[in-house]
């Protein structure tokens, strides 16, 4: 038979065949996902929005597949862009079992490296150290945080380039078989994206992380403390909410990375706080309340580190 | 003559989709999968040349066949086994041996008989191209 025979032919049942969307979203198990989605990350409305786009191209594009009317594997390389402590690592985790789900990867595990899994050290050193990254990352997807460090302009002689040549050969042939996402701070991206534009054009979906606002910080400090089985007393509540409005403009502000540090120290201080006071037995409550003084002895209150402090002496200092 | 070592060996030579099954089964089983090929096949040549190291922490048979690309491409008509390792019992211990790849021409195994004292023989087994 004629390979023109054959395609009238699948034309044909595609013609007389239906897909039911609704049904097969419920089948894949992608609504799970995203509700999981949706309940366990605060905020970040962009991402989920985008998230969910990408969902519904994805079981679009399977259906259209089943139905013969795509061929080919759709560019599913991402590049996740926010400031540090937005969820990048999080979300990609999810994407994973996302894109794993509607069958687009075939195994769905999640490869997070950096820039030092991936160049070497000396010539000759990089080419097996990427390959072996990528070896280990087929069938799922590679996560590759700071991804701009592979790329260093002011030396020419440098291997990130080595590693860049193998990544964009790998993202162009192996499309059925890896999903490389790219994640880092969003000007560096884009001038790395810049200096790259092999990049660029393999990447379809650019998705930007935006920061948290100060409540939406504040709501994912309760939850960390909830899974963790503490809760906040409502003067605690209230040092809390100032204490993130102070730690915003303060160096290496992270987010919700900065947060979950603060509920680590704050944890410290409550230990400390009962380990020194208690004169009889405690009960379940005590142990597990964290009241204002234990996040108000933070130093961020005092305008972050003694060597980090700006000077303020034309401002009240902060008590 | 054709040379049957290993799984599958008295059946046709697996074709690539075949390999890369049998691989996922192996990587299900949390073995490691190594890559030896030799121009030798004698029975005796227990220790093959290895294709790198054997391949810890994969999810999917890709990175095997990547890799088995490679050294076909580098080795055609080499004898060429793929190795399995399990290592539940806190060593590396071969669960799974089976040739993925063939020269067109085999050898054959012959067998040299010797003479040695009192007219005893003793027999022994050589590979003749």
């Amino acid at each position: 038979m004629g390979a023109q025979m054959k395609d009238a032919a699948t034309t044909s049942d595609a013609a007389t065949g239906t897909v039911d969307l609704a049904e097969e979203f419920r089948q894949s198990g992608v609504k799970e996902i995203l509700d999981q989605l949706d309940r366990e990350l605060t905020g970040l409305k962009p991402v989920k929005q985008r998230i969910r786009e990408t969902a519904a191209l994805l079981l679009v594009e399977r259906a259209r597949k089943q139905l013969g009317l795509a061929h080919g594997a759709p560019t599913l390389h991402m590049s996740f862009t926010g400031n540090p402590g937005t969820g990048k690592t999080t979300v990609a985790l999810k994407m994973a079992g996302l894109l794993h789900s509607l069958g687009y990867v075939r195994k769905g595990h999640l490869v997070s490296v950096t820039r030092d899994d991936l160049v070497g050290q000396y010539i000759g050193h990089t080419a097996p150290k990427t390959k072996e990254v990528l070896k280990r990352a087929m069938g799922g997807v590679l996560f590759i945080d700071e991804a701009y460090y592979l790329y260093r302009p002011d030396n020419e002689r440098d291997y990130g380039q080595e590693a860049i040549e193998i990544l964009l050969q790998v993202m162009e042939n192996n499309r059925d078989d890896i999903v490389v996402i790219m994640a880092g701070y969003s000007d560096r991206m884009d001038r790395f994206f810049a200096s790259n534009p092999g990049f660029r054009s393999r990447i379809a979906h650019h998705i930007e992380f935006p920061d948290y606002s100060d409540d939406e910080l504040l709501h994912i400090a309760t939850t960390m403390l909830a899974g963790q089985g503490y809760q906040l007393t409502s003067s605690a509540r209230t040092a809390m909410q100032e204490y993130i409005s102070y730690r915003r403009p303060q160096p290496h502000f992270a987010n919700a990375r900065s947060i979950r540090n603060a509920i680590d120290r704050a944890r410290l201080r409550q230990a400390n706080r009962l380990f020194e006071s208690a004169s009889g037995p405690l009960d379940a409550t005590a142990l597990s309340t964290i009241n204002d003084a234990d996040i108000r002895a933070s130093r961020v209150f005092r305008g972050g580190l003694d060597h980090e402090r700006t000077p303020r002496s034309d401002q009240d200092p902060i008590q | 003559m054709r040379v049957t070592q290993g799984c599958f060996s008295f059946l046709p030579d697996l074709s690539d989709a075949q390999i890369s099954a049998q691989v996922d089964y192996c990587l299900a089983q949390n073995w490691s999968i190594g890559i030896e090929y030799t121009d030798d096949p004698h029975p005796r040549n227990t220790y093959w040349e290895m294709w790198g190291n054997p391949m810890f922490d994969l999810k999917d048979a890709k990175g095997v066949m990547m890799e088995l690309d490679a050294c076909r491409k580098v080795n055609p008509g080499t004898y060429i086994r793929l190795n399995a390792f399990d290592n539940t019992r806190g060593w590396e211990t071969v669960r799974m041996s089976f040739l993925v790849n063939r020269p067109a021409v085999e050898p054959s195994i012959e067998m040299v008989r010797t003479d040695t004292v009192g007219r005893s023989q003793t027999y022994s087994w050589r590979t003749v191209r």
